[in-house]
């Protein structure tokens, strides 16, 4: 038997779209040997999804189609097999699972049904057999109580639990191969640490083979032997792990690591891959990162470069390797920028505050039976206090369901907050009505996740821009709001012309740009960024960090940033909170909370985060179970059922606010003296 | 001839009924609509991919034809009268007649006595005749106007028809070909291309837009009218009915009053469903409640009971209050405008809901969120952000209400409340028919043109349909 | 769940409500019975006391809302209002024009109307998921494609040419069944077949598209690409999976139609000569009888606002994700 499990060669798989023929995988070949993992990396749109579904010939017809190639196992050619033969393989030999648990699983059957139908199918079970490897599979998973969960549906169940019977169906067949497309994508942080830890034990123990999709060059360092770097419908770079991690070859791999935010790249801009990824409906000539590329020359706009052997064994598409072409390419334009640093304009004197928000609550209603009584109540937030000086930007880091994006609302009155104040430049909001309100919106602003569903698809930019200075009575003269536009698109850049088009017409970056044009417009002194680069890729994260930094340098803008991910934390906040279950745990300073951490949560939450660089790497705190539901909070400490610190004091009363330092503050019984 | 035609129109006394203002604001609506879609990019994308559906544009052109016939017979007027009131008055024929009526002609007054068949040239029935020699006998009298020319129809109608046929199809042709050049010449203008080469282009299918297409169903449609047109003055083509009227006018006739209903219902209707719907979904509280309340109740009660009821108390109104009316015609198209209200009111909700529910996910999106933090306007969110973007819901469910009406107009009239029973619609004829179904021989040939006349016009309005939810339909856009 | 049907219950009045205020003002406020009874007796050649007789013959001669004449609650309860709207909530339908007691007629005519309505319902379920799953089996293939079309051709035709048709052929050409009429008991069958037939091809036509429709949205979702991924059959992924979350969307269309099959079919029955409710509407209709027709607003209203109760019973049933709150 040889080495070498899953063999790949010339694969093309073609796409008809209403935009025209999209080769989404163009000529792409690798081999993945028995036992390892094996990640294909790159952003979205690059044809790795693609890639996968052909291996399994899933691509959806007559859609797509597989036009050329071969994808051996253990020498036999998948595309010989008939479809029968196909679903032999299928399930069986190699299995599959998916980015969104909350979808791929069929909502009316049960999961011991899902499970159990694929037991059945390749392991010729029935019965109390099938019923017994299911509950074994299921226990495998880490799912805990499984003959109750045997019978209950997937709406029952949370993310990560979905994403465990995923894995459990896909362990069903005993599959030499799994394929794990973003298998922790759609997943939080500490969740995200628990599934990746399960499929690296698991693999450990079956001697599976798996081939991991994956954007997350973090995940990647964690988890994968050999990685091969995609890029519009090919690989541009393959190569092992720890000499990739060492010296990644391609200029676009190179990049990418320039690309990430962390704290060490604080006060510099951050290297940007300029442009957006091409559109793979079109024909390319030359290499196809060319147009974004520093250390591009003409060669590589008419060639499409070769496989060229480089640093620790990696292979590589890149004219550059060549040291014959490289000779010719003209001088200039070093191909590696190191990062410049960024002017510092910020007030650096005491910053008077610009915001205090102290104890607001937001509860929601849950109503009930015959009159739709109250009967209880969803702590979205549950009594925070925040204070943002002028030019600083504070962080608010929590996991999905925690109520930071509530608090962003309520700050903007929104969503009314049910108690407690919001002071803007010491007026209070809350209590400000109608026009009142309407008049002091202008100061602060607010940008979206998503730039695809933030901007109304039925307006050219130029009113999209202009409709709140319009609404705010900013600019009554048209002549001169016209003008405006313009200008604020430069300062985003984007060109001025861009006003006269409508937003499908960008790319996600371009939009999130024309999103933040568009708040700049009313002139705000505090911008509330809601995860605003958290659906956009790693390349063009970089380019609106850098806008958001620049920004603030020069308009001494504020920002409450609320994210999920700590690395663009570390890049860009003064000051950080931490909030669990609509409150906040740990409030400080960058160097504070990133540090040194002294809340369990924000310990664990730390140490579950993906790192490249795998000698930094904490030891990951694993926490159990899923986050409680915000309308039946825990008693006491809402984190004490999943602490690994907690203490009989933890369920019986919160633990009341201790300051660690000047500029630290948590709320933990370890560090409170009344604990005793 | 010019000058002829110019003092008829000058004579007569032009009548605007209250559904021609509508069907011709709503052609206004139509064009205006056109004119501004032309300039967004958002609409022309969608629009583009229906009119590069073959089956959709084939059906258009199909919609186009019944349009035509109902518009020209959207323009009313009556004839001045011979006799002249003592002061040179003129008085006016109480008939209302319209542009079709002219251009129908002799299909109009070529009245027989009683049903004759299809191209017959006797009629349906025996009756006692006098012959030339004095006697009288029982048999099959010939018809008036239907193949009165024959000398001997046995032996001259078949030749007669043929050669009529061909003659017709002929000419039916040479206009085919004579407007389709013309066409084309004006296309190779636009595209700055020779005439062959743009002929080559249409022919071949090569155009975005299936012009070839769309030219071959004009070119059978052209065939045919010529066809009819030639053989329509010497044959009843569909035969006559009971009173002797022909079948065909009839069936043509029916055209405006199913189009009419097809289309005002739905202009009557859709300012409610639209601000309800989104005001519903937008502001909540009790104003959803309160129409929430409204159109379940509207909706729990039978359509076809509501209909019914509100018809039956229309007619109790006309009927007691005779004196409203100048002429039938304008009694008729009373109630016509009225059945389309109330089929509007019982079908608006359906529509509301979609929409309510609608309004409810994108009040949710970003944008609306980000509108409200600028501080816009309630009414600029409704009508700037929220109404662009169910735009295309209310297309698909207008497109699609259309043929289900003309449907129904059928049946409604058969029940009794649909149309004026002195209007002509295919409820109408089918209603007709039905009660001589008994009779041996069955007198089947107003079912046919009926079905015929029906069949093509639904047909081709769900084809479209379906083009144009397959373009606007949000599940089979990607973003 | 009982609290849920209480409550459901508690909102369908304030709807009866509605529907009674809204029969009312058609019936009594836009036209006076003075203009019913006219009309009734024929329009020329009324004397006021032909009127006056009809009217009180039918309790017509009250006071619309008022009763200044009586005395104490009757002054309220002895008007036209009280004895021919609010009586309705005690389905106390009263007698029809011409003398008959409605709630008896409604009562013996449901039963003709659910013995055709009630196989329609069922084998056009049937059928219509057989098509449906046909196609979309053969999905994006030339039978898909003509079968489409085929669908959309039938649905284009009115319901009165396949009543008309069917007739004709089965009835007049072969003389397999009579063409209209009713008996009881067994006898009914051969009376039944020929409607429920021609009902069925004519429902075909819309049903199965849309039925399709749903067949292939649910295809297109992820855990059909789960199933497939597991080396299920073609077969399997449409039978275990998609059939059975398509059924949800069909069962819970189907179920608020489930109460309005007492309503019977207008047309069928009228053209079948089926003694069942909906020909007791047309002909209460085509006899101008507004007693019958106020009466069957209600009962209809009432069937309706029960369909929706069901329906959302039902999603709880079929549908595991959903629980009444």
């Amino acid at each position: 038997m040889s080495d070498i499990l899953l063999s790949v060669r010339g694969l093309s798989t073609h796409f008809q779209t209403q935009g025209g023929l999209v080769r989404a995988v163009d000529e792409v070949s690798f081999d993945i040997r028995r036992g390892e993992t094996f990640a294909l990396l790159g952003e979205s749109g690059c044809g790795k999804s693609m890639t996968s579904l052909s291996i399994m010939r899933l691509v959806p017809e007559p859609a797509g189609r597989i036009v050329s190639g071969e994808i051996r196992l253990d020498g036999e050619n998948l595309m010989d097999l008939p479809e029968a033969g196909m679903r032999r393989i299928r399930g069986n030999r190699i299995a599959m699972i998916f980015q969104e648990p909350m979808t791929s699983l069929n909502p009316v059957l049960t999961i011991g049904d899902q499970i159990g139908e694929t037991v059945r199918q390749h392991r010729r079970l029935n019965g109390a057999g099938a019923r017994n490897v299911v509950l074994e599979l299921l226990d495998a998973v880490g799912i805990p109580d499984p003959r109750q969960r045997y019978e209950e549906y997937p709406h029952q169940l949370s993310g990560g639990m979905k994403q465990r019977v995923m894995i459990a169906i896909a362990l069903a067949g005993e599959p030499d191969l799994l394929i794990a497309d973003e298998p922790t994508t759609a997943l939080d942080v500490t969740i995200q640490a628990q599934v990746l830890a399960l499929l690296g034990d698991l693999q450990k123990q079956t001697g599976m083979a798996v081939l991991l999709i994956t954007h997350d060059l973090g995940v990647v360092a964690g988890m994968a032997d050999t990685v091969a770097v995609m890029y519009a419908g090919q690989i541009i770079e393959k190569g092992g792990k720890e000499a990739f991690y060492h010296a990644p070859q391609h200029p676009y791999s190179r990049k990418l690591f320039a690309s990430l935010p962390d704290v060490n790249k604080r006060g510099h801009r951050l290297a940007v891959i300029h442009g957006a990824v091409p559109s793979l409906a079109r024909d390319f000539r030359g290499c196809r990162f060319a147009e974004r590329c520093d250390a591009a020359w003409d060669l590589c706009h008419q060639r499409a470069p070769q496989w060229y052997r480089s640093g620790d064994g990696q292979e590589v598409r890149c004219h550059l390797l060549d040291p014959a072409l490289a000779a010719q390419r003209p001088a200039g334009g070093a191909p590696d920028l190191p990062a410049e640093p960024q002017a510092h304009a910020g007030a650096a004197h005491a910053p008077a505050s610009l915001l205090e928000v102290e104890d607001i609550k937001v509860h929601f209603p849950i109503r009930k039976g015959l009159l739709k009584r109250t009967v209880g109540h969803v702590y979205a937030v549950d009594g925070v206090s925040l204070r943002i000086g002028r030019g600083k930007t504070v962080a608010l880091v929590g996991e999905s369901g925690c109520g930071k994006t509530t608090i962003g609302k309520a700050i903007l009155q929104l969503i009314r907050p049910t108690a407690g104040s919001v002071r803007f430049e010491g007026d209070e909001l809350t209590r400000l009505r109608g026009e009142a309100l309407r008049r002091r919106r202008s100061d602060f602003q607010i940008i979206f996740q998503d730039p695809f569903s933030s901007m109304n698809p039925r307006m050219m930019i130029d009113e999209i821009i202009q409709e709140g200075m319009v609404a705010l009575g900013i600019e009554k003269d048209a002549r001169r709001r016209q003008a405006r536009v313009a200008e604020l698109l430069e300062q985003v850049g984007l060109p001025r012309e861009a006003r006269h088009r409508y937003p499908h017409e960008f790319s996600g970056g371009q939009r999130q740009r024309i999103c933040i044009a568009r708040t700049l417009a009313v002139q705000p002194k505090l911008i509330i960024c809601d995860e605003p680069t958290s659906a956009l890729d790693i390349s063009v994260q970089a380019q609106i960090l850098n806008l958001l930094k620049q920004l603030q340098n020069e308009l001494g803008l504020s920002y409450l940033f609320i994210t999920h991910n700590l690395s663009v934390v570390g890049y860009l906040a003064d000051e950080v909170a931490v909030m669990y279950l609509g409150r906040v745990v740990e409030y400080g300073t960058v160097e504070d909370v990133l540090e040194q951490p002294r809340h369990p949560y924000t310990q664990a939450l730390l140490s579950a985060i993906p790192v490249i660089d795998q000698a930094t790497r904490r030891e990951v705190i694993r926490l159990e179970g899923d986050l409680p539901s915000p309308s039946s909070p825990p008693s006491g400490c809402h984190f004490h059922t999943r602490c690994p610190h907690a203490m009989p004091v933890c369920g019986q009363r919160y633990p009341g606010s201790t300051s660690l330092s000047a500029t630290h503050r948590t709320h933990c019984f370890l560090y409170d003296g009344s604990a005793e | 001839m010019l000058m002829e035609g110019m003092a008829y129109f000058s004579s007569v006394k032009p009548v605007l009924l209250k559904t021609d203002a509508l069907i011709f604001m709503l052609l206004a609506v139509i064009i205006a609509f056109g004119a501004y879609a032309r300039g967004k990019a958002y609409l022309r994308a969608p629009w583009r991919k229906v009119f590069s559906s073959r089956t959709g544009m084939v059906a258009a052109v199909v919609i186009v034809f019944y349009g035509t016939v109902a518009l020209l017979d959207s323009i009313h007027m009556r004839e001045p009268l011979e006799n002249k009131g003592h002061d040179g008055e003129t008085f006016y024929s109480v008939e209302v007649i319209s542009l079709l009526d002219l251009m129908l002609g002799p299909l109009k007054t070529q009245v027989e006595k009683t049903y004759s068949a299809p191209f017959a040239t006797h009629l349906y029935a025996k009756e006692t005749v006098e012959l030339p020699d004095g006697s009288s006998a029982r048999l099959y009298p010939r018809l008036e106007y239907g193949g009165a020319h024959l000398e001997d129809p046995q032996r001259d109608k078949g030749r007669d028809i043929l050669l009529r046929s061909l003659s017709g199809a002929g000419a039916g042709l040479l206009a085919w070909v004579a407007l389709g050049a013309l066409f084309i010449w004006g296309m190779a203008r636009r595209a700055r291309a020779s005439f062959s080469v743009t002929l080559k282009q249409i022919l071949g299918g090569r155009t975005a837009i299936p012009w070839h297409m769309m030219l071959y169903t004009a070119g059978v449609f052209l065939v045919l009218i010529a066809v009819i047109a030639s053989l329509a003055g010497h044959y009843h083509i569909f035969g006559t009915d009971k009173v002797g009227n022909d079948v065909l006018y009839q069936a043509i006739k029916s055209i405006r009053t199913a189009l009419v209903i097809g289309t005002l219902t739905t202009l009557v209707m859709l300012p409610f469903a639209l601000l309800f719907g989104i005001m519903a979904g937008y502001l909540r509280g009790w104003v959803d409640d309160v129409i929430q309340y409204l159109y379940t109740t509207l909706n729990s009660i039978p359509g076809i009971l509501l209909i019914a009821s509100a018809i039956l108390m229309l007619q109790v109104y006309i009927d007691t209050h005779p004196d409203l009316f100048e002429t039938d015609a304008a009694r008729a198209d009373m109630r016509l405008l009225f059945l389309c209200i109330i089929l509007g009111v019982t079908s608006w909700t359906g529509l509301c809901r979609l929409l309510r529910g609608e309004t409810m996910k994108m009040r949710a999106a970003e944008f609306v969120q980000a509108a409200s933090a600028f501080g816009v306007r309630h009414s600029r969110i409704m009508s700037r952000h929220l109404l662009p973007n169910v735009m295309h819901i209310v297309l698909i469910t207008v497109v699609l209400d259309f043929s289900g009406l003309v449907l129904a107009e059928a049946i409604l009239s058969y029940v009794g409340v649909g149309v004026d029973p002195s209007m002509h619609s295919w409820g109408n004829m089918i209603n007709g028919a039905r009660l001589e179904m008994a009779r041996d021989p069955m007198v089947w040939w107003s079912l046919l043109a009926a079905f015929v006349f029906m069949f093509i016009l639904v047909l081709a309005a769900n084809l479209f349909s379906d083009a144009v939810r397959d373009a606007f339909d949000p599940r089979t856009l990607s973003r | 769940m009982l609290a849920y049907i209480a409550r459901r219950l508690l909102y369908a009045v304030p709807i009866l409500i509605g529907v009674n205020l809204i029969t009312f003002m058609l019936f009594f406020i836009v036209n006076t019975p003075d203009d019913m009874a006219r009309m009734h007796l024929g329009m020329k050649h009324v004397t006021p006391q032909a009127i006056e007789k009809w009217k009180a013959e039918r309790g017509y001669d009250k006071p619309l809302l008022y009763n200044e004449e009586a005395q104490g609650l009757s002054t309220f309860t002895d008007t036209i209002f009280f004895q021919k709207s609010v009586r309705l909530f005690a389905f106390d339908f009263g007698l029809s024009d011409d003398g008959r007691d409605i709630g008896h007629d409604i009562y013996q005519r449901m039963w003709p109307s659910l013995a055709i309505a009630v196989p329609i319902l069922v084998f056009g379920l049937l059928t219509n998921i057989t098509v449906a799953m046909l196609l979309a089996f053969f999905r994006a293939t030339y039978i898909d494609v003509t079968g489409v079309i085929m669908l959309v051709a039938l649905m284009s035709i009115s319901s009165l040419f396949y009543i008309i048709g069917g007739q004709y052929v089965i009835g007049k050409l072969l003389h397999l069944v009579p063409i209209s009429g009713y008996d009881s008991g067994m006898n009914a069958l051969k009376f039944i077949v020929l409607p429920v037939l021609v009902a069925l091809l004519y429902g075909i036509g819309s049903g199965g598209r849309w039925y399709r429709t749903i067949f292939l949205e649910e295809i297109g979702k992820d855990y059909v690409r789960t199933a497939r991924a597991k080396g299920l059959s073609e077969r399997l992924v449409l039978f275990r999976h998609v059939l059975k979350n398509a059924m949800i969307p069909i069962l819970t269309g189907v179920v608020v139609l489930l109460p309005l099959l007492f309503m019977g079919s207008l047309i069928l029955e009228s053209f079948f000569g089926i003694p069942g409710l909906g020909s007791y509407v047309i002909d209460a209709i085509q006899a101008q009888d507004f007693a019958i027709v106020r009466s069957m607003v209600f009962v209809g209203s009432v069937l309706y606002i029960i369909g929706l109760i069901l329906t959302d019973i039902s999603y709880t049933l079929v549908d595991p994700r959903i629980r009444l709150s």
